[in-house]
């Protein structure tokens, strides 16, 4: 498909979106979720439809965009794990969870592997702390995570995973 | 009307107004980096704090944006006062290690740089205090700049951090920034201005030759306000 075409698909399916929320822009943040859902990350090009079908200005959109977390401007994995590394996970061993999905991965938190198929960041506590270390696989918590579960979970993604075992 | 202490100065103020507009118009100096007059007060750099008193209890308040009150007894120099200043300052010279006005404010109140405050690398000299964002948006009306980001990666600039289009090159940005982190440069000729990595065509003024706007901000003067673009041709001071 040419570049062009693309982009049109997008505004069409921007514009559809907005309309839903009857071009209201008090509705930003679940425009741009919707818009998030759509393409997986919030493309320039997307977020260039929904200033101008909005009528806000793309530097407004872009403050929201960039202000919350739960967006992202790059393209994320097929697969997103989100590790808590709040109080009560981190003293329960969240940092050597980290630091072997890093390991197992390839990937600093907050980046995308290159074939996009992983995404991994941290976050600081979900609020569920009687269960940690927490892992959010695919938005799934997972409890009490160490790191032979982290490897199994990785392992059922479709990733191979070295360890000292095998 | 309003009747108030500043510095056991008895004070008249409007209904509304702040208590540092009332100090202002009685002679009483407050120090003040982000307000601006024109602009949607931001409070960003509290050092313009002062403490009231309201019956038995005292605190401090942000006097470009804290109401005058009936009775209100404000002191603006009390080692309270002083000791909240003198942090704020040794903060903000953290934050921009470079920055000449704050350097001088510093000194002023005899503030030296902080160990404990390690100084920043990356935020140049914004205080964040959202003036130029505001004068944009609010007075130029083409909402070029933003902010992006949150907590210590908080920072000023164009969308995507590339040259906005929206930008007209106005530069009133760069004048409302109490810091001057927003740098607007001029080429030797005269024949180019580049701001926020944007390069404007300047137009020579039809009667003097002089440089003096760029071709972007009077095409959107022109359309705004009907005035036809020959006549915005000629400089403010040759009309
Ligand atoms: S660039 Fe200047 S005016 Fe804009 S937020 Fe920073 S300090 Fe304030
Ligand atoms: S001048 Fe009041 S907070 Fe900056």
């Amino acid at each position: 498909m040419s570049e062009v075409n693309s982009v049109e698909k997008m505004e069409l399916k921007v514009k559809d979106i907005i309309q839903k929320y009857g071009s209201d822009r008090g509705f930003v943040v679940p425009i741009l979720q919707d818009v998030q859902k759509e393409f997986n990350y919030l493309p320039k090009e997307a977020l260039n439809a929904v200033s101008s079908h909005l009528d806000v200005a793309i530097s407004r959109i872009f403050e929201v965009a960039t202000f919350y977390k739960a967006f992202s401007l790059t393209p994320r994995g097929r697969h997103q794990l989100s590790l808590c590394v709040g109080t009560a996970c981190y003293v329960r061993g969240a940092p050597l969870i980290e630091s072997n999905i890093e390991r197992v991965l390839d990937l600093r938190p907050g980046k995308t592997s290159p074939d996009l198929e992983f995404s991994f960041d941290t976050v600081n506590c979900l609020g569920s702390c009687a269960l940690g270390p927490i892992l959010v696989v695919d938005g799934e918590y997972q409890g009490q995570m160490t790191v032979s579960k982290t490897n199994k979970v990785l392992k059922k993604l479709g990733k191979k995973v070295k360890t000292d075992e095998n | 009307m309003v009747n108030l202490t500043i510095d056991k100065k008895k004070v008249q103020a409007e209904e509304g107004s702040t208590i540092l507009k009332a100090a202002q118009s009685n002679g009483i100096e407050i120090p003040t980096l982000c307000y601006h007059d024109e602009l949607t007060t931001s409070g960003a750099c509290r050092l313009c704090s002062v403490e009231i008193k309201k019956g038995e209890r005292t605190r401090i308040v942000t006097s470009c944006i804290y109401q005058v009150e009936k009775g209100l007894i404000v002191n603006t120099q009390s080692e309270r006062v002083m000791n909240v200043r003198r942090l704020v300052l040794q903060l903000l010279m953290a934050r921009c290690p470079e920055s000449e006005i704050i350097r001088e404010l510093a000194e002023k109140v005899g503030v030296k740089p902080q160990p404990r405050f390690k100084p920043d690398e990356d935020k140049g000299e914004c205080i964040l205090c959202r003036q130029c964002v505001e004068v944009c948006e609010e007075v130029v009306e083409v909402s070029a700049i933003g902010f992006s980001y949150r907590g210590a990666d908080k920072a000023v600039g164009t969308p995507f951090v590339e040259p906005s289009r929206a930008c007209i090159g106005c530069g009133a940005c760069a004048y409302v920034c109490p810091t001057g982190h927003i740098k607007m440069e001029e080429s030797d000729s005269g024949k180019e201005r580049v701001i926020w990595d944007k390069t404007f065509k300047m137009v020579a003024c039809k009667v003097c030759g002089r440089y003096f706007a760029p071709q972007e901000q009077l095409e959107y003067i022109g359309k705004k306000t009907g005035v036809p673009l020959s006549k915005l041709y000629t400089c403010v001071n040759c009309r």
